[in-house]
């Protein structure tokens, strides 16, 4: 009953196409975009904000970026790390040694590094996939633990090897309170989600997934697979190059390369198999899912009064995150986003029963 | 010849350190030739396997300790072709990775939970002081671990049984079926369900033998999980089928990144051992997508 398109008539192309068709739809998104913008901030201790919310829309950023790679062109990636890495390396040279740019020019160079360093280690997939191109990726994502490690003009010859972010400056608005930054993430969270959502609406999408249903009758029909691999490359790492940057830059301050080891890749790739691959709301979810669920793991058995040592939080955690993702994949390997998706489908009907 | 010494004393240390990757690529393509899965969980299956090893034998004779370990990977073994594989029959090749992934998280946070996670000494009774070979024809001779010696000899005898048990066993001959065509396989009455669990069995088995002789090298502990991250290089330089071709590529890989590491390692910061294998195995790649020795790939549509 609730989630009816009865009587809702698209009457223009404009309206065709909306991303947002039914007056449902607009007004959940309304809703949801006025609590994150206006509620949260009313509320949220800077707890919440530190811990959880920032981190949650970064990361979801991360996953968008994975997501168009996988879940879009289904080219696996256990590099994105790496190239959140490279992004975060990058504007940090970039504000060091080019003071007189502006920050936000910074963080677009950042990414366009990024995305330049995706295309390279993108390049093997012309020739070979799937497994191959996970190995292929392992190396972007060792070879830049290796380099910002050991390569000291990267980190300025810090003796530690850990760098500190300047100020976020933009242009006189200074962000430094969890709110401000808060602000920050969600606005990068939301014209992320709207650029990645448009494009695979378009024709680049469209091309990307054509290559991933079947590459070869991809070709066949005329898409070039070396622009649509590539492409899906460039836009993956620029993305995940910006998330890095603000993971470095927003949420950490400062921060070693460990930061951005191979387990952040993993958790980038579990967020994007949990959420959904090949929807963007699915990479929100899985961020989200994936952020919440360490945290909740931590107190959760207190709240019960069981007591449990450090470590064996975290081998549950481990345990846990395993189980989830087989069984997703084993039961919906379409995510959170498909539940969502099945759910909106039952209410249309709800409380009848047909 | 002054020189030549410490250089071969180096790829001596690789090729020994490079049949350790080769126990572990060996599991990689045993899994590989007969279901297809590419098994990212070999290396918590390593970790798993020593630490029920390691801690097994502190109240139990070491051979019983061993004869358990055996079974209970056999139990592991069947756990994930049951709960894992066989739901996930017929998916498309990068799904099957990516739960094997889900497979290394959860053996990783189980075998820790239940065995412990501190670092654990695994002693197989071998001398742990080093050989110095040949000291007649160099100065101080060369330097060379038993361990390492051990390893190299078990991983031969391995190969060969092997080899063996896939050519001139009638399981072997249904393997080696099953590996080119499921359905032809299955279509002449051999259980595919059966296959398997022999198969990811004896990967299970070759996982303890590597676990054994990683951890009387390094101690058994977490990082061993990462010893698979060093075997998939070796496996994609020598081919995903070819059993040969994963001793070779580890010996490739094992000399190739000290050699690197004794020659140009120094002059750009040293530690690339780290990503050697990797680049060099994505090297091979651009030239031979299928590795040194593997099956051509045949597309069809």
């Amino acid at each position: 009953m609730i989630y009816r398109e009865t009587g809702q008539f698209r009457t223009s192309y404009a309206e065709d196409q909306a991303i947002f068709r039914l007056r449902q739809d607009k007004i959940g998104i309304a809703v949801i975009l006025a609590i994150a913008w206006v509620g949260i901030p009313l509320l949220a201790d800077e707890y919440l904000l530190r811990a959880i919310l920032i981190p949650f829309l970064i990361l979801s950023v991360g996953a968008i970026g994975l997501n168009l790679l996988l879940g879009y062109c289904g080219q696996i990636s256990l590099g994105t790390g790496a190239f959140m890495a490279i992004g975060a390396y990058a504007a940090y040279n970039l504000a060091l040694r080019v003071p007189a740019l502006p920050l936000l020019l910074d963080f677009f160079l950042a990414g366009l590094i990024a995305a330049a360093v995706g295309v390279l280690f993108g390049l093997p997939s012309l020739r070979i996939k799937g497994l191959y191109l996970a190995v292929a990726t392992l190396a972007a994502q060792f070879f830049a633990d290796w380099a910002f490690l050991r390569v000291p003009w990267f980190t300025n010859y810090t003796p530690s090897g850990s760098v500190t972010a300047p100020a976020l400056d933009f242009f006189g608005w200074v962000v430094d309170t969890p709110l401000e930054k808060y602000w920050l993430c969600l606005a990068f969270a939301c014209l992320t989600a709207i650029l990645a959502k448009n494009l695979v609406r378009s024709r680049i999408g469209r091309s990307w997934m054509a290559i991933r249903d079947m590459d070869i009758a991809a070709e066949i029909i005329g898409i070039r697979p070396m622009t649509a691999k590539l492409s899906a490359f460039a836009v993956s790492s620029f993305v995940a190059g910006g998330a890095g940057v603000l993971w470095a830059f927003v949420h950490l301050g400062s921060w070693e390369p460990l930061a951005f080891s191979i387990d952040m890749s993993f958790r980038l790739l579990f967020m994007v198999i949990i959420g959904g691959m090949g929807s963007i709301l699915g990479s929100f979810l899985g961020a989200a899912f994936i952020t919440v669920l360490p945290i909740f793991l931590n107190q959760a058995p207190a709240l019960v009064g069981i007591q449990l040592s450090t470590a064996m939080v975290s081998h549950l955690e481990f345990m846990i995150f395993g189980a989830l993702i087989v069984l997703f994949l084993i039961w919906e390997p379409h995510g959170l986003a498909r539940l969502w998706q099945i759910g909106k489908e039952k209410m249309r009907l709800w409380p009848f029963p047909y | 010849m002054a020189e030549l010494g410490p250089v071969l004393e180096v790829l001596l240390g690789g090729l020994m350190s490079g049949v350790l990757y080769a126990l572990v690529a060996l599991g990689f393509v045993l899994i590989f030739k007969a279901s297809g899965v590419f098994n990212f969980a070999q290396g918590a299956m390593v970790l798993f396997a020593a630490l029920s090893l390691v801690r097994l034998a502190e109240w139990l004779p070491f051979p019983i300790a061993f004869l358990v370990t055996i079974i209970i990977m056999i139990a592991v073994a069947w756990a994930i072709e049951r709960l894992v594989l066989r739901p996930l029959v017929g998916q498309h090749g990068l799904i099957l990775f990516m739960a094997t992934i889900g497979v290394t998280f959860f053996l990783d946070g189980f075998g820790q939970t239940i065995w412990g996670s501190n670092v654990y000494q695994l002693d197989l009774g071998i001398p742990a002081s080093p050989w110095f070979l040949l000291e007649s024809v160099f100065p101080g001779g060369l330097l060379v671990s038993p361990i390492d010696v051990f390893a190299a000899v078990i991983a031969g005898a391995l190969v060969i049984a092997l080899s063996i048990f896939f050519h001139s066993t009638k399981i072997g001959r249904a393997l080696r079926a099953v590996a080119d065509d499921h359905q032809a396989a299955q279509s002449v009455g051999i259980p595919l369900n059966r296959i398997w669990l022999i198969v990811w069995s004896t990967a299970g088995i070759v996982a303890l033998v590597a676990g054994m002789a990683w951890g009387s090298k390094l101690g058994v502990q977490f990082s061993l999980s990462l010893v698979a991250l060093k075997a998939l290089p070796v496996l994609i330089l020598g081919g995903l089928t070819s059993i040969p071709g994963a001793i070779v590529g580890g010996l490739v890989v094992g000399a190739g990144e000290k050699l690197a590491e004794f020659y140009i390692g120094p002059a750009i910061g040293g530690g690339i051992e780290y990503w050697f294998a990797y680049v060099l195995a994505l090297a091979v790649l651009l030239v031979r997508p299928q590795g040194l020795f593997g099956e051509k790939i045949i597309e069809r549509v």
